[in-house]
């Protein structure tokens, strides 16, 4: 049984391969794993290895020529055996340049009339002497020779998953060359087989602490079409004014039940927006380049100005801590990043950032994205201004204005305006936040 | 423990449970005064009475039918056919009487009825009276069925099978009843819908059921000495299966054999298969292979009966095949 090669995937990312030389030549004896060629591949050049035995017939492919992976590049097979088909079978690729029409190969007899008693013959034995030992019947058996499948069984198949195998590399001792667990196992005790390449896809994981969502065509075009407009972080901005009289009230009320009670209008923000995240993940995200991972915990960053620069610590699972324990945390993280003394550890891992300028009287202003995370979210001061009210009267009432910087390759404006919704219910009724 | 027969095991069985419940009586042709056809009634006339272990005519559907009466009436009747080829005459009391009543009287009406004799060929009785009939009552919802392999399985089961308020038929077989085997003195039950690992093993499972659970006891023996280990799953009941044994055993040597007495179209093994494949899937390192009669009557001729019968040696033959070893 003659054995296609084919130009194989030698690195994750392989599409094509560039054949760089061939180290054997058109009826040179092979075994299987011998090196037939060597593969300049989109990162290394690689050694293309045989995965049959008997003859090299037919080198289809010319030193120097790139063909995408899955092209046929040669043929292995018995001395007179009938390869005319196969080699037909690559079509009227650039490989047809390389036959050397060679008078002894039997490809040669384009009339099958004639090729028949010659190639009949002598195959005949060489058939035969194969099922004659159906312990190890065919373990030359190659993937191609089963029109490309692998056969294993399913207990291999777990097997070599679980091992990490790849089980194109491993020969079968079973009927038909399948794949049986021994076979698993001699190749796991040899070391020879090749690990799995690690697919791309596997970058793509779910945790209970996130989820990665695959690239749709339209998030690309939106990604890379942005980028080209305003920079690599296509940045947009929505501004909500906020009534902060209710959470007014309730601070006052807190301040007054004594310092324990205490929080900061900060530490009610820091809150009501890990509470928001929450329950949007959309927004709680990161940019991974070629997917985007939304976390299922909030760890919020919230940016401190120290005398050396800015530096974001983290409260990690800011939506699980109660208020108290923000405001202890937060003050304790704020103190340690102006003493200089907060480690790598406090301040990474954030998936979202709070930054603070309102104690400075800014009205409203726009936060930098802190990469990956996907939103930054710009607090203004706390000012009493006059609005008009639901009966058209006018009130005197604490007002603030929060910026959201957006990641438009990530979120788009209206879930950026959703996540504002949110957080505009928890701090408007800080009664939401115990809800 | 004592060493008796499986046809004295059954007996003790019938005469354990006559003397505990006396709603519990025998029927069938020549089960008293000539003691049963295979001597397995022996004794129970002289001492039950013509009331308990009655004598019927050769009306295989009559009698099956006043049992089923009786069952509804509130007694517990153990009705004995001579061979389960003659009880195809019975199938209608059986299988529309006995398996729906208590579906169609809404739970008005148990049926504690059993309904027992031998099963499947022994030598040389032919075409007719050499029929393995497990799968055809095994189709059926509202049957139990059990096949006993042992003397002492025999005795628990039978007397499970008295007890059990349902319609419970117990396969016997006419080449086992001198089978000796240790059976305690002391009383015990086998649950039914209860399998039992009689060997194991890690390499290959062997599932089966009455009779061919003595051809996988001697498979493993033999392959044991070739240094292949064997589990050795006897299903007991075969309706309700214990999946749950037979889907552990192929999950821990990833290769079965299923061994049966009857034919290989609609046969027990096509659903145990099923069962495997679908909860073993992942675990199966080669296909399951089945091992039974010969699609075909049972020829009367000794070497074409023993050619078509399910034998040691094609047992052993499927167990290599299954772990790719060259017979």
């Amino acid at each position: 049984m003659a054995t296609k090669i084919f130009m194989e995937a030698l690195s994750p990312t392989m599409e094509e391969g560039r054949l760089v030389k061939w180290l054997k030549n058109e009826g040179d004896a092979v075994k299987s794993g011998d090196v037939l060629a060597e593969v300049e591949t989109d990162k290394a050049v690689m050694e293309l290895a045989a995965r049959g035995e008997g003859l090299l017939r037919k080198r289809l492919v010319n030193e120097g020529e790139a063909v995408p992976v899955g092209t046929l590049v040669g043929v292995i097979g018995a001395k007179d055996e009938d390869i005319a088909s196969l080699v037909a079978s690559a079509g009227p690729t650039k490989g047809s340049q390389t036959q050397d029409s060679r008078p002894q190969t039997a490809d040669a007899n384009a009339t099958p009339a004639v090729a028949a008693p010659v190639a009949a013959a002598p195959a005949a034995p060489a058939v035969a002497a194969t099922p004659a030992a159906p312990l190890t019947p065919a373990a030359q058996a190659s993937p191609a020779a089963n029109g490309g499948r692998t056969l294993s069984s399913p207990l291999a198949k777990r097997l070599a998953d679980e091992k990490g195998l790849d089980l194109s590399r491993v020969s079968g001792s079973g009927p038909g060359g399948r794949i049986i667990k021994r076979d698993i196992e001699a190749a796991v005790a040899s070391g020879s087989s090749v690990s799995r390449p690690a697919s791309s896809v596997s970058s793509l994981k779910t945790s209970v602490d996130f989820q990665d969502l695959p690239l749709t065509l339209i998030r690309k075009t939106i990604a890379r079409r942005l980028a080209e407009s305003i920079g690599p972080i296509p940045t947009f901005y929505l501004t909500a004014e906020f009534d902060l009289q209710r959470a007014s009230e309730m601070r006052a009320a807190m301040t007054a039940m004594g310092d324990d009670y205490k929080v900061s209008f900060n530490d009610i923000i820091l809150k009501a927006t890990a509470t928001a995240l929450a329950q949007h993940p959309e927004v709680n995200a990161h940019w991974l380049g070629d997917h985007i991972r939304l976390h299922n915990r909030v760890h919020l960053g919230m940016a401190v100005a120290t005398d050396d620069g800015l530096i974001v610590p983290v409260i990690f699972d800011a939506d699980k801590k109660r208020m108290s324990e923000i405001a202890i945390e937060s003050k304790a993280l704020a103190k340690k990043a102006r003493e200089r003394k907060l480690t790598p550890a406090e301040y990474t891992g954030s998936t979202f950032s709070v930054s603070n300028l309102g104690m400075m009287q800014i009205e409203q202003f726009t936060a930098i994205i802190n990469p990956p995370e996907c939103g930054i979210l710009a607090i203004g001061a706390i000012e009493d201004k006059v609005i008009v009210a639901a009966d058209g009267s006018l009130e005197t009432r604490k007002r603030l204005r929060v910026t959201m910087s957006c990641d438009h390759r990530a979120i788009d404006g209206a879930v950026g305006a959703r996540f504002l919704q949110t957080l505009r219910r928890m701090i408007e009724n800080p009664l939401m936040l115990v809800y | 423990m004592p060493l008796i027969t499986y046809r004295d095991a059954l007996n003790q069985a019938l005469r354990e449970e006559m003397h505990k419940d006396d709603r519990v009586f025998l029927m069938g042709e020549e089960v008293g005064v000539y003691n049963g056809a295979y001597k397995v009634s022996k004794g129970l006339l002289e001492e039950f009475g013509e009331m308990r272990v009655v004598d019927t005519p050769i009306t295989e559907l009559g009698f099956a039918g006043v049992g089923v009466g009786a069952a509804m009436v509130g007694l517990r009747p153990v009705v004995e056919f001579m061979t389960w080829n003659f009880a195809l005459l019975a199938l209608d009391q059986v299988v529309n009487a006995a398996a729906k009543m208590l579906y169609m009287s809404g739970g008005q009406y148990n049926m504690p009825i059993v309904f027992r004799g031998p099963n499947g060929a022994a030598l040389q009785l032919s075409a007719q009276h050499s029929q393995a009939w497990e799968s055809w009552l095994a189709h059926i919802p509202g049957l139990k069925v059990v096949a006993p392999g042992t003397p002492y399985d025999a005795k628990g089961l039978l007397k499970s099978a008295i007890r059990d308020d349902n319609p419970v038929i117990v396969l016997e077989g006419e080449m086992l009843y001198n089978l000796k085997g240790e059976v305690p003195d002391e009383e015990y039950l086998i649950p039914l819908g209860k399998a039992e690992l009689k060997r194991e093993g890690d390499h290959c499972s062997i599932i089966t059921s009455g009779k061919m659970v003595l051809v996988a006891m001697q498979a493993a023996d033999t392959l044991a000495k070739e240094g292949i280990k064997i589990d050795v799953v006897d299903l007991r009941t075969i309706r309700p299966m214990d999946v749950e044994a037979i889907t552990t055993s192929v999950k821990k040597t990833n290769r079965a054999v299923v061994l049966e007495e009857g034919w290989e179209v609609c046969g027990i093994g096509s659903q145990i298969v099923d069962y495997i494949q679908r909860d073993c899937f992942d675990h199966l390192d080669s296909p399951v292979i089945r091992v039974h009669q010969a699609d075909t009557p049972m020829p009367y001729a000794k070497a074409l009966e023993k050619s078509a019968k399910p034998d040691l040696a094609k047992t052993i033959a499927a167990v290599k095949k299954v772990m790719y070893i060259e017979a």
